[in-house]
């Protein structure tokens, strides 16, 4: 799976990433997980709120860090 | 509503929570009296006492008032997303749009780094670029954490003063910007830009989610902004016992006109949450400053920030940023002076 976080370098979302990065090595998953800086590709997804987390090209999450295992949850539910 | 509510963990964990933040809460002011006078054994009226009772006085009560008006508030904000903010203020022109959208900008989650997407997401919807700036005017400068300090350390009256002075800032400011007709200040790929459906669904998110981003609210924003408070209110308290009580007056008294403009200048690059300035601006009335040069420093610490202008560089021209700092300054400069004038 593909899981891309989306933030512009704020402190959320460096927080979101290394949630993911514990989740998908908890989970034992085969995931690839990018970060996006760029806004005008962050724009293309529809987000008003950073970060935005997006797995398999679909936003599943904007604007909030949840904890590491909602997040396992949330790959979980999009796997 | 359903029974589903009360099995909640969370809502649970609220319902125990509650009872002991009233005992903690209204207990504060006789334990405080008792630790210091009778367990420290010190004298009332010494400078050290004054401090110290201060100190362990003020900084317990603006926590808990923190931490249960930001929960509350959290779970306020999960009904308004940004993206509802906007479809509310798809296709409003005149002054009703910047009326709205400075409202809108105290109950929608807001941060300064968020501020780009928001206005990309703004202007793409058609949002007038004024009604924008009424938004991200009032985001910024009105929200939770400057009004419960305001109203712990000050009272009522000066909570209620600053909003609404500040909303009238957002309102007129925005209204101005719209009237000058600044789009062509606006950065071109701004309107180039293709803003996608992301398809999130924020209206169907459950009472337990909305409780535990209230939680979430409450870890993130008073984890932030508690050594704000404590230094804010150490200082208070150090000053509260040693500095004479008209130390301000002459510079930042009413006497002084000057101190109006020139607090806002001060106010600029000076970078701090509400969270952090407003303990020393109450320390600054206390040492004699007038309330409304005071609250024009304040404003413009929180409103007019270095940092957010730095962001809002990569949508916005400089004479626009300009313009931008220059019609909120004198907006606040009114207030300040109308305040100087008025008590």
């Amino acid at each position: 799976m593909e899981i891309k976080i989306l933030g512009t370098g704020c402190a959320n979302c460096k927080t979101l990433e290394k949630g993911i990065l514990i989740a998908v090595e908890d989970l034992k998953i085969d995931a690839k997980v990018e970060k996006v800086e760029d806004i005008i590709k962050i724009m293309g997804y529809g987000i008003m709120k950073t970060p935005g987390l997006v797995i398999n090209e679909k936003v599943v999450l904007s604007g909030r860090v949840p904890s590491v295992s909602e997040l396992k949850e949330i790959i979980a539910k999009h796997q | 509503m359903n029974l589903n509510i009360i099995k909640s963990r969370h809502f649970q964990i609220v319902i125990l929570l509650l009872p002991i933040w009233f005992l903690l809460y209204h207990n504060l002011l006789p334990f405080t009296d008792w630790l210091v006078f009778n367990v420290f054994g010190m004298t009332k009226g010494e400078h050290l006492t004054e401090a110290l009772w201060f100190l362990i006085f003020e900084f317990p009560k603006v926590m808990l008032l923190l931490t249960l008006i930001i929960f509350f508030v959290g779970i306020i904000r999960t009904f308004f997303t940004p993206e509802r903010t906007r479809k509310a203020l798809e296709g409003k022109k005149t002054f009703t749009g910047n009326v709205m959208a400075a409202m809108l900008g105290i109950v929608t989650p807001f941060c300064s780094c968020s501020a780009i997407p928001l206005f990309l997401g703004f202007v793409e919807a058609g949002v007038p670029l004024g009604v924008t700036f009424s938004f991200l005017i009032a985001a910024p400068m009105i929200n939770e954490v400057a009004i419960i300090l305001l109203y712990g350390l000050f009272g009522l009256k000066v909570a209620v003063i600053y909003v609404v002075t500040g909303l009238t800032i957002a309102i007129f400011a925005g209204w101005i910007i719209g009237l000058l007709k600044l789009e062509k200040w606006v950065e071109p790929w701004v309107y180039e830009t293709k803003v996608g459906q992301n398809g999130l669904d924020d209206s169907k998110i459950s009472f337990e989610t909305r409780i535990k981003m209230g939680f979430e609210a409450v870890k993130e924003i008073v984890g932030k902004v508690w050594i704000y408070v404590a230094l804010g209110i150490a200082v208070g308290a150090g000053a509260h016992g040693y500095i004479p009580e008209d130390f301000m007056a002459s510079l930042m008294g009413k006497s002084a006109w000057y101190s109006v403009p020139l607090s806002i200048l001060i106010g600029i690059p000076l970078y701090s949450n509400a969270a952090g300035i407003v303990p020393i601006v109450s320390v600054l009335i206390e040492k004699g400053a007038s309330l409304g040069t005071a609250l024009a420093f304040m404003m413009s610490v929180i409103g007019l920030s270095l940092p957010e202008m730095v962001i809002l560089r990569k949508v916005l021209k400089l004479p626009l940023i300009f313009t931008f700092i220059g019609v909120v300054g004198v907006g606040i400069m009114i207030v300040g002076f109308l305040f100087n004038f008025i008590f």
